[in-house]
């Protein structure tokens, strides 16, 4: 087994290393960013009050304070206080603490959403009919509103009690991120365990190896390039369904519920309705940060990746 | 083959590790601010009784959340749990699915529950007046229900408009001399010009545009800047804030009626604190976890009070006229689709006043003053943001 891997994708070097120092990424990155803080300040300059309109329809929305809040009165926002009393804290510190909380609400949903996918997708590989009778209703579950089944999980969940355990509202809202985060794993790993050539499936058949064994040292390794992509897909899934199913239940603690709180507040503090926006990025970008991390851990396999 | 395949095992497994482990460490962090239950008293003899709210935590409550802090639920032999609202929450449904012994909820919104098969009784209105208003600025001259002819209004939607349309219908404006917009949370299209006539409550959206800097003043929007159509005065007021109770276990169920007697009874005497110690009751709702700003939270607490002091009959009493009043409009008053909230009169279980009495009649024995007639609004100062 030289020249070709076991996965059946002609090995090749991947790509040409892309130029550049760490530094200049970074420097690349921090640009980016720099660009939309300019391009928003620079609008909200020159941009017309009422905002561009194209007939009745606005195209473009307004520049004033209250649309459009200059950038430095937003961070300069989080450094100030939020709420009063015993809830008086910084509202960085407020926005941090509730993106933490979603986040492990999110790395929970995406955790039992790739079980599932992943025994789905074995399931849907070993039985043809399970595939013809299985998938339609994966491709279906997705097209479920959302906002409809929040609120039902979370009651089917309070009437759940075994013994000591008591559902929590926190895990209606993983596993409607579950929910989310199962689908592009099923579908990616179903691809990927289907993607070996069939001469070396057929190679392990004639040697008499099992089906198991060919999914372990055949299939999944194989899978690795489809399975990465669904993998970060249903990262942000799991972050999207987390924040809106918080807003949809209103569960306390979390960046979803922060925005509605903090929406309410929009009129008179147009900056604060930012941060737990920020707050989301950022949830976001841890996400996609440990499944950069994951594709490290699994470099050996990444042979060839193809987009989900 | 072998060799790699070792490999690839303890990667797999490596990896797997790894996310597990991340994922522990992270459910850890989370699991401190998960619970909103409060803490129920450890005594087995008191009854768990759980309220289901309309929306999350604010003054809006502040007599059941100043009762369950007063001690007052517990002095009944009641331990409650207060579940606050959501977007996506329909507190009846709640009730109804077993899942809530009572909920908070508006009565046109519950009627057409009721229509649809419901058995929910309203055992106490609490809120005796509306604080439905639409607000315009001064220099639109809308001062009445018929001077909204021709403008740009808007409204929540979701049964909130009712009391709207019934204003307008009985001004003879129709639906279709004005033009309709959907209203966000906040007052952002009103204070944009976008909204002629916005929706407002008098406890939260109106607060929030005087809590706003008028850009051509510099200064803070004032009541002089603005006209408010007050649907109590119109004559198109509807019954709001009730507490609900399930119509089967009342009928069938002689400890949850009695229950509900000591539930009425301890939160009406949250409501009196309340009244009598506003800035207390709001410091109460904003220790149970409510994001709302100082100001902001003790000017909901005065206009909440001013919907439920003086009360007429007593607090939370159900006022036949009242009750007729919403059922009236609630069956005669068309929406854009030319739907109404109720097509025949609701069940006699609708609502009940059985049990308020007792209630009220065991507070006055107490001394408890459920009337209010002294009652005198503090004068609240909104700070910018509503801090």
């Amino acid at each position: 087994m030289t020249g070709t891997s076991p996965t059946g994708t002609p090995e090749r070097r991947r790509g040409a290393r892309r130029s550049g120092t760490t530094a200049t990424r970074v420097a690349f990155g921090a640009g980016g960013v720099l660009l939309v803080v300019v391009a928003w300040e620079l609008y909200k300059a020159i941009g017309p009050a009422t905002g561009v309109m194209i007939g009745d329809l606005t195209v473009l929305p307004r520049t004033t304070d209250l649309a459009m809040p200059h950038v430095w009165d937003m961070i300069g926002r989080l450094f100030e206080q939020s709420g009063n009393g015993r809830n008086a804290q910084p509202v960085w510190l407020a926005v941090a603490q509730a993106a933490v909380f979603t986040l492990g609400v999110a790395a929970v949903g995406w955790v039992v959403g790739v079980v599932v996918g992943m025994l789905l997708a074995i399931l849907m590989q070993r039985f043809r009919t399970a595939e013809s009778a299985v998938l339609p209703w994966i491709v279906l579950s997705q097209t479920v509103p959302l906002i409809a089944i929040a609120p039902l999980v979370r009651r089917w969940g309070a009437q759940l009690e075994f013994g000591d355990f008591t559902w929590e509202s926190w895990m209606s809202v993983a596993i409607i991120a579950s929910y989310l985060a199962f689908f592009p794993v099923s579908i990616g790993a179903l691809r990927g365990l289907n993607s070996p050539d069939a001469i070396h499936v057929e190679l392990f058949r004639s040697y008499g190896v099992g089906w198991w064994k060919t999914l372990f040292t055949l299939r999944l390794p194989a899978s690795v390039p489809y399975l990465l992509p669904a993998l970060r897909l249903a990262a942000a899934n799991a972050v999207i369904g987390t924040v809106v199913a918080e807003v949809s239940i209103g569960l306390r603690g979390g960046i979803g519920r922060m925005i509605i709180e903090f929406a309410q507040q929009a009129s008179g503090d147009p900056a604060k309705t930012w941060a737990p926006i920020f707050g989301a990025i950022a949830v976001g970008l841890v996400a996609a940060g440990f499944i950069a991390l994951l594709g490290v851990l699994l470099r050996r396999f990444r042979r060839g990746e193809v987009p989900a | 083959m072998k060799h790699s395949t070792r490999l690839t095992r303890s990667r797999v497994i490596g990896g797997i590790g790894a996310l597990a482990a991340t994922a522990i460490v992270l459910t850890g962090c989370s699991s401190g601010g998960s619970s909103d239950s409060t803490d129920s008293a450890a005594s087995g003899d008191l009854t768990p009784v759980s309220l289901q709210l309309q929306w999350f935590s604010q003054a809006q409550f502040a007599g059941y959340y100043a009762a369950l802090d007063q001690g007052f639920y517990e002095d009944e032999g009641l331990d409650v749990t207060i579940l606050e609202g959501a977007t996506d929450i329909v507190p009846i449904d709640v009730l109804t699915g077993g899942d809530a012994d009572y909920a908070i909820s508006w009565v046109p919104k519950v009627l057409g529950s009721i229509e649809q098969g419901a058995a929910v009784t309203d055992v106490a209105q609490i809120f005796e007046r509306s604080g439905t208003t639409q607000i315009s600025m001064k220099d639109k001259n809308i001062t009445s229900a018929a001077d909204l002819k021709g403008k740009t209004v808007g409204s929540w939607g979701y049964g909130n408009e009712w009391e709207l349309f019934a204003g307008m219908n009985k001004a003879g404006v129709k639906l279709d001399d004005i033009s309709l917009v959907a209203q966000a949370f906040d007052m952002n299209g009103f204070l944009a010009g976008d909204i002629d006539a916005a929706q407002a409550m008098t406890y939260n959206e109106y607060a929030q545009v005087l809590e706003t800097k008028n850009p051509s003043t510099g200064k803070l929007f004032t009541p002089d800047e603005l006209n408010v159509i007050d649907w109590n005065t119109e004559g198109t007021a509807m019954l709001q804030d009730a507490i609900w109770a399930d119509s089967d276990r009342l009928a069938d169920d002689s400890a949850y009626a009695d229950t509900t007697v000591k539930f009425i009874k301890a939160s009406i005497k949250g409501w009196a604190y309340a009244r009598d110690n506003a800035e207390d009751a709001a410091k109460i709702v904003t220790a149970s976890g409510s994001q709302l700003g100082e100001s902001h939270q003790l000017w909901m607490t005065n206009e909440v009070n001013k919907l439920i002091w003086p009360s007429t009959s007593g607090v939370g009493t159900i006022n036949q006229d009242q009750w007729d009043q919403t059922v009236k409009i609630a069956m005669d008053t068309p929406n854009e689709t030319g739907a109404t909230v109720i097509s025949e009169e609701p069940p006699a279980t609708a609502f009940s006043n059985e049990y308020v009495e007792k209630a009220l009649s065991e507070l006055k024995d107490e001394g408890v003053d459920v009337m209010g007639e002294g009652f005198t609004p503090i004068d609240v100062t909104l700070k910018e943001g509503g801090e």
